[in-house]
């Protein structure tokens, strides 16, 4: 009888502690948060260009997180992406000129939504949307707008250096 | 001398597939008594103690020390490029996605594995099956499936424990002695696990406990009832568990990545 109760006593908190780091690697190691989902309001914004933004980002104003990305979804509307932000309840003084930006966190790093406050005496309210919108770099735009500008900088130099001589 | 390697060949092959198509056939067994032996879920119990609880040990040393060698490696591979934030991310995904699964099934397969195999081995060889089948009581149902499913629900938990010890072992090299910042390397981490990784990890780790499980009552409940046949029973469950082990995960990761 005391032999059966140690091995129920054994598995009982083999079986605890399993379940406990399995609960520990979804909640703690993972982006996911459980529970909030519902929880806050809801703005949408439409961007030219999401770029690697994906669903669970996080929404921040100065560096502060007050929200995540919820959806991403094309709009054949408008031919643009729209994004829909999931912003925690406390955070409901955003006035409703704010702009927002798709920023990257570090060199690596994942980006974000970043949201700059605008000056309006308003606020914005569940459903609404931020019309001031930028939208996220595209590295390979960005060496070839940079690239084009040497070029047209290199020509007319070469032009006059031409004209001199002669 | 040419028909002779010829017709060992064949008998090889033969025997090959024969061994296939018994493995199989034993499984479809085994699945069509699952229902029947959750019930007496108390025998299960007991084995989820034999397989799971007492390998416990083994698997949390393994699990500090793989992930703090993993934290080690890491900083070194990751300094070179100017990313050791990217630590926390990369000993997670990882522990998660392969070495927890893998390497608690290997560890499975040899501390709990060879147990099951022996044990049932041993029950063959000194003619205790035979005596339960006198009793009108089959072995299958009483002795072999409580085993099996003990070990299909042990292996993930044991995974899960495998990892988190690892996590913690990759932070204490990683951020304690290395100086990798502690905030990087929770949040890059974070940023870079989904919940598919996770539910990857939990799905690969149940698979290994099936064929685990399969393989260490196959060869337990089949070996030649002597000294010498429950010893190559034995080895048989630690190499065909191991192939087999390494085998599916290649294949899970390609059908999943």
């Amino acid at each position: 009888m005391r032999q059966t109760r140690a091995i129920e006593l054994g598995t009982g908190l083999f079986v605890l502690l399993g379940f406990a780091a399995l609960f520990f690697l979804v909640t703690q190691i993972t982006s996911r948060e459980f529970g909030l989902g519902e929880g806050g309001y809801q703005l949408t914004a439409s961007f030219e260009q999401v770029g690697s933004l994906k669903p669970g980002a996080p929404v921040s104003m100065s560096g502060v997180t007050i929200g995540r990305v919820e959806s991403i979804a094309y709009d054949f509307n408008e031919y643009r992406a729209r994004v829909a932000l999931r912003i925690e309840p406390s955070y409901d003084r955003i006035p409703d000129d704010s702009d927002a930006g798709i920023l990257t966190a570090g060199l690596l790093g994942g980006q974000y939504i970043g949201i700059g406050p605008g000056s309006s005496e308003t606020f914005f309210r569940d459903g609404d949307r931020i019309e001031f919108t930028q939208s996220a770099i595209v590295l390979e735009n960005l060496i070839s707008k940079f690239l084009f500008s040497k070029a047209a900088e290199q020509q007319p130099a070469e032009e006059t250096a031409q004209e001199a001589t002669k | 001398m040419a028909t002779s390697v010829l017709r060992e060949l064949h008998e090889s092959v033969e025997d090959a597939l024969r061994a296939l198509g018994a493995y199989t056939l034993f499984a479809g067994r085994l699945a069509a008594e699952t229902p029947r032996a959750l019930l007496r879920f108390r025998l299960v119990v007991e084995q989820v103690h034999n397989t799971g609880a007492l390998s416990l040990v083994i698997i949390m040393m393994s699990g500090l020390f793989v992930g703090m060698v993993l934290g080690l490696q890491g900083f070194d591979l990751l300094e070179r490029f100017g990313s050791e934030e990217s630590l926390g991310s990369a000993a997670a995904l990882g522990l998660l996605k392969e070495l927890g699964p893998v390497i608690t099934a290997l560890l499975f397969a040899g501390r709990a594995g060879t147990a099951l195999a022996s044990e049932l081995g041993l029950m063959r060889a000194t003619d205790q099956l035979a005596a339960i089948e006198m009793m009108a009581v089959d072995p299958v149902r009483r002795v072999v499936m409580p085993r099996f499913l003990g070990g299909i629900i042990s292996m993930p938990l044991l995974a899960a424990i495998f990892s988190m010890i690892g996590l913690y072992g990759a932070q204490l090299v990683g951020v304690q002695l290395m100086g990798v910042d502690q905030g990087q390397f929770w949040s890059q981490m974070r940023g870079a696990v989904e919940f598919d990784d996770v539910m990857e990890g939990v799905l690969k780790s149940v698979v290994f406990g099936i064929a685990c499980s399969l393989v260490a009552v196959y060869e337990g409940y089949h070996s030649m009832p002597t000294a010498e046949g429950v010893g190559r029973a034995t080895t048989r469950t630690v190499v065909i568990s191991s192939v087999s082990i390494l085998l599916l995960d290649y294949m899970l990761t390609a059908v999943m990545l």
